[in-house]
């Protein structure tokens, strides 16, 4: 939901700039992927905060569950096991929005105002303005938003916007047992991964780093991984996320040539017919007609 | 308009019913299409209901657009058979927009121009049709690489389609005579000997 105690810094659908005069400081979620235990208090804090419980679903066999982000879970522990250095490793990913620097969602989005991003960087849903096309869905690099069965509207992961507008860290951040959450100034939370990408390698994990990708020019949900070289790792992230130059084709310069070009067809033919006028039968052909049926009334 | 009875029949009341169909889909789907191709055109979506109704609605009526342009299809499609006299007249196109139609080759039913428009509109349909299936979400899931693709052929076709459609309405407009047809089905034979005297020679016998 879109507060007026949050400067908004990008507004979908507007081509205008949004307010710009005040610059507030950037924020970031860090998450430490080498100290999740997997307990999932995020995801019962995220249901309990922003209160809104999802189906009680099956069990799969597997950790993850729900199995997937939800119109209702809008975040998500994905449990992957790998094989690096001949050991096994238990890798466990929170899922959710990125809250990217360069929105895919926000520029696909076609309903002025349904996704705003505010100047700490946050991405958050106007779900009042939504009309539920979907175009978020296929512009985000990171198969986030969903859109909802009962009303057709797009959910996904708020950073806790309301809460951060009083200066609270988000539920997730604030239930998270190890400190595997950690929440503050973006340049902070920098510093705090260097400090942790350190300690991995000391233990080690010499591809330690942070994930913080520069092809959505940065976010505002950063890893700390101890396979940085390999994202794809933590159940497919993407190693190089971008919006698709599809998206950027689709919503980029094309549009506004082509309404140019269609309102050039409009004003050519209109002066076409000042210029040349009227393309009439000639009087020619009317004579000829007329005496042609002159001839048969005979 | 009072209509002489030696008037030619050109188009029966089934065609021009089917034409009417396509025609007013074409404009709903156009207007609502827009609202979502760029912001400048959002509050078209007032003449639908809103936004959300807009967006429900317009796949409804692209499934109209598409069916009924079928029939336009099929019932025209023979009559728009490229020949050689098309493809003169095409290279005199540029005397007949400057105003000078005196020495254009001898067309039938329909001229190289109108053909050409015929094959870009059903194309352009073809690929409306198709790229619309990709984004309508309401009913199917498709992998996002594909609804990518879908939504940037649906905007440059439905593009291209609203200029063709312009180019088709104005050309009406510009021959005087030949919305009646339209309507009423009916052209003069001063018309029909001036514009398409192919045509008027096999409906005549002249």
């Amino acid at each position: 939901m879109a507060l007026q105690s949050l400067d908004i810094k990008q507004r979908s659908a507007t081509t205008t700039p949004s307010t710009q005069v005040r610059e507030t400081i950037e924020i970031a979620k860090l998450i430490d992927v080498s100290a999740c235990i997997g307990c999932k208090a995020c995801q019962v804090a995220c249901s309990e905060w922003n209160d809104i419980r999802d189906e009680v679903g099956n069990c799969h066999g597997v950790y993850d569950n729900p199995m997937d982000l939800t119109a209702k879970s809008w975040t998500v522990m994905r449990f992957t096991e790998v094989e690096q250095n001949n050991k096994l490793e238990w890798l466990i990913r929170k899922d959710g929005c990125m809250h990217c620097s360069d929105p895919g969602c926000l520029k696909a989005c076609p309903a002025p105002g349904a996704i705003i991003q505010y100047s700490n960087g946050i991405v958050d849903f106007h779900q009042e303005n939504c009309i539920g096309c979907g175009y978020c869905v296929t512009g985000c690099p990171f198969n986030v938003p969903r859109i909802s069965k009962e009303d057709s509207k797009a959910y996904k992961c708020s950073l806790c916007s309301d809460r951060v507008a009083v200066n609270q860290a988000p539920a997730c951040a604030k239930a998270c047992p190890t400190g595997a959450i950690q929440f503050g100034s973006k340049e902070d939370m920098k510093d705090y991964a260097a400090k942790r990408v350190t300690d991995l390698k000391e233990r080690g994990y010499e591809q330690a780093g942070l994930y913080d990708p520069q092809g959505v020019g940065g976010t505002h949900v950063m890893y700390v991984l101890h396979h940085a070289d390999k994202p794809d790792l933590y159940a497919g992230l993407p190693a190089n996320p971008s919006i698709s130059p599809l998206v950027s084709l689709w919503k980029g310069f094309a549009k506004p040539l082509a309404t140019l070009a269609l309102a050039g067809v409009a004003l050519g033919s209109l002066f076409h017919y000042v210029t040349k006028g009227p393309n009439e039968v000639s009087k020619e052909i009317e004579d000829e007609i007329e005496a042609e049926d002159k001839e048969g009334a005979k | 308009m009072i209509r002489d009875p030696k008037d030619l029949k050109r188009y029966e009341p089934r065609e021009r019913a089917n034409h009417w169909v396509v025609g007013i889909s074409f404009i709903l789907l156009a207007l609502s299409g827009l609202a979502f191709f760029h912001p400048a055109f959002y509050p078209l979506t007032q003449l639908f209901g809103g936004p959300t109704w807009a967006r429900i609605i317009h796949p409804y009526l692209g499934v109209l657009m598409a069916v009924s342009f079928l029939g336009l299809y099929l019932r025209f499609k023979h009559l728009n058979k490229m020949t050689p006299a098309d493809k003169e007249w095409l290279s005199k196109a540029q005397n007949m927009i400057d105003g000078n139609d005196h020495d254009m080759p001898e067309q039938g039913k329909y001229n190289g121009g109108q053909k050409v428009m015929f094959w870009a509109m059903a194309i352009c349909m073809l690929l409306m049709t198709v790229s619309g299936i990709f984004i309508w979400r309401a009913w199917f899931g498709l992998p996002v690489e594909l609804v990518r693709l879908g939504a940037v052929v649906h905007a440059a076709a439905g593009a291209v389609m609203i200029g063709l459609i312009m180019v088709h309405v104005y050309a009406a407009i510009w021959v005087k005579g030949t919305i009646r047809a339209m309507w009423y089905g009916t052209v003069t034979r001063g018309w029909a000997k001036q514009h398409h005297r192919g045509w008027y020679r096999q409906v005549t016998g002249k």
